[in-house]
């Protein structure tokens, strides 16, 4: 072996072994620090400070900030967390960059709003963050739809959100529903009849599997929370009549006249508790549902089903 | 255009590809392949906004990075390596020199651009599976960024005519970051008083207004370009290089070689 091939083996070992030390070093470390992760800390949290920094190329510093934004929320919202303490300075950060950016307000308002776990309980924040929009977008009607949504939804204001539809409704091209929403949310706000048409419109509009799958899912919790409204009112009507609870599903479907035992959109009968509250079978498989649950349960993560 | 200024432009655009300054190509193409197909997976409904923003803005850092660093040693390597002393033994003249190499620079930037434009439409038409009329506006963008590599160009040549490589980098980098902040420089202007008023307003006019030639957000949203705003920005960036590469020639003129 001449010299120069001596040196090219010892080189050429010398990098594999010091490559794959490195790494294993590092997954040792990684391991050492495990909190330490980028998504809670947010170096500079001032928007016009991180626009000045992007020497305006912010178009990509927006989509970079976006992608941190849905990486933070992905990885808390997987954990289970109930505080999302970046999410807002993070949406102010990337509409601020790109205030045209549209799905940093109708997803962010989305990660905003809810309560925890499924988003950070801030409804106010993310107001803010749909009139910042409306304000550098007036032309999109999707925006006023979306934080009319969160009026209606998390704040329960019927009136901010019947008066937020009916500004959309004028903008041009808008969509004919919006003034539909407009008129029912102002009589009609509390129905399952609105809920379901607010959920439906938000199926049929949208694009984003992800946003039509949460739609999906609001939709089957309406169901099953009409469902259970329903027979609770015959439960009750039966319990008047017989001065007691009806003894089993079967019962009250052959004393009310029911076609069939009700069954939720799974395809499973409705229980029935000696108590007479009527239950689902399976809550898990219905994260939004707010009637039908056995007491003391706990809600885990929504859970997404494939529907066609 | 005299043929002697045709010859060193030549001359300028091999030897660029000889120092293998198109191999940033690969890293391009890398970084938009990347870019294309990873970011669907971690972000949410900005793919196309994505692939248009990180092309854009890489075909102009990458191109404004080969523009300093090959500009400021086009006559600093030439009087290093005594090859200066030969072609100006030759019937030519010294600003012939300077034009020569700034069109030869020109040229490699430009057809660095045009490779990279075809990388940047091929991961969008990845990532959209068609091309919508809306997306020609990306072809202004390029437009935009070929004028703002001309300006930066001529500012490397002009630096270099006088100075060190070491500093002529500094200066055309220090350029470069001051004109991509020329509109907030003119609103500080707008707040002061008297002779800082005076001062600030004539900085900002003198420096490079890059943030002008920057329409990448607006295009990766397709919002329109107006023909004044195309027309008025060619014509800045030409009398802006004008200007420099006049400076470069008049510094160069005078410049003791021995």
């Amino acid at each position: 072996m001449t010299a120069r091939q001596r040196t090219t083996v010892i080189a050429s070992v010398s990098l594999a072994v010091s490559m794959a030390a490195s790494v294993l070093l590092l997954r040792h470390i990684d391991r050492m620090r495990p909190q330490a992760s980028i998504e809670d800390v947010l170096y500079i949290n001032s928007p016009a400070m991180v626009k000045r920094a992007s020497l305006g190329f912010d178009g990509l510093m927006a989509c970079i900030y976006w992608t941190r934004t849905v990486q933070y929320f992905g990885h808390r919202h997987y954990d289970g967390a109930l505080t999302y303490n970046e999410l807002a300075p993070l949406l102010e950060i990337t509409t601020a960059l790109d205030p045209h950016l549209l799905p940093a307000y109708q997803f962010g308002a989305s990660f905003l709003a809810p309560r925890p776990p499924g988003g950070a309980g801030e409804p106010v924040r993310a107001i803010r963050l749909m009139e910042y929009g409306i304000e550098h977008n007036p032309e999109n009607w999707q925006l006023y739809y979306n934080l009319g949504f969160v009026y209606y939804t998390e704040l329960k204001d019927y009136r901010q959100a019947a008066e937020v539809f009916e500004r959309g409704s004028k903008v041009p091209n808008a969509h004919p529903f919006m003034k539909i929403l407009a008129a029912q949310m102002a009589m009609h706000a509390g129905d399952f009849a609105t809920a379901r048409m607010l959920w439906s419109a938000t199926y049929e509009t949208s694009t984003e599997s992800n946003i039509r799958q949460n739609a999906i899912e609001h939709l089957r919790a309406i169901q099953v929370d009409e469902d259970v409204t329903n027979l609770q009112a015959l439960v009750a009507r039966f319990s008047q009549r017989a001065g007691r609870a009806p003894a089993s599903m079967a019962e009250l479907v052959a004393a009310e006249h029911l076609q069939s035992v009700p069954a939720d959109p799974n395809g499973n009968a409705y229980k029935l508790t000696s108590n007479g509250d009527v239950l689902v079978e399976s809550p898990d498989d219905f994260p939004f549902i707010t009637k039908g649950l056995p007491a003391g349960y706990k809600k885990g993560l929504p859970k997404f089903h494939n529907h066609s | 255009m005299s043929p002697r200024i045709v010859h060193i432009a030549r001359n300028t655009f091999r030897e660029a590809v000889r120092d293998r300054v198109l191999y940033n190509l690969i890293a391009f193409a890398l970084l938009l392949s990347g870019a294309a197909i990873f970011v669907g997976q971690i972000s949410i409904d900005i793919e196309r906004l994505v692939v248009v923003n990180l092309g854009l803005t890489a075909v102009s850092l990458f191109g404004v990075v080969i523009a300093i660093f090959i500009g400021i040693g086009l006559v600093s390597k030439e009087i290093e390596k005594r090859t200066l002393y030969t072609v100006l033994s030759r019937p030519v003249r010294r600003w012939e020199f300077i034009v020569g190499k700034f069109f030869g620079l020109a040229g490699t930037l430009v057809v660095n651009t045009f490779f990279m434009a075809i990388g940047v439409f091929g991961a969008l038409l990845y990532v959209t599976h068609k091309f919508s009329r809306p997306d020609a506006l990306i072809l202004v963008a390029l437009y935009f960024i070929v004028l703002e590599f001309l300006i930066i160009c001529s500012l490397a040549l002009l630096f270099s005519s006088f100075s060190s490589p070491l500093l002529s980098a500094v200066f055309a980098f220090s350029l470069f970051v001051i004109g991509s902040f020329a509109d907030d420089l003119r609103g500080f202007a707008g707040m002061a008083h008297g002779v800082t008023r005076w001062i600030a307003t004539g900085a900002a006019y003198l420096v490079p207004n890059f943030s002008a030639l920057n329409v990448i957000s607006a295009v990766a949203h397709q919002q329109p370009m107006s023909s004044q705003l195309i027309l008025q920005n060619t014509l800045y960036a030409l009398f802006y290089t004008a200007m420099a590469l006049s400076g470069a020639v008049l510094i160069f003129e005078r410049r003791n070689l021995k």
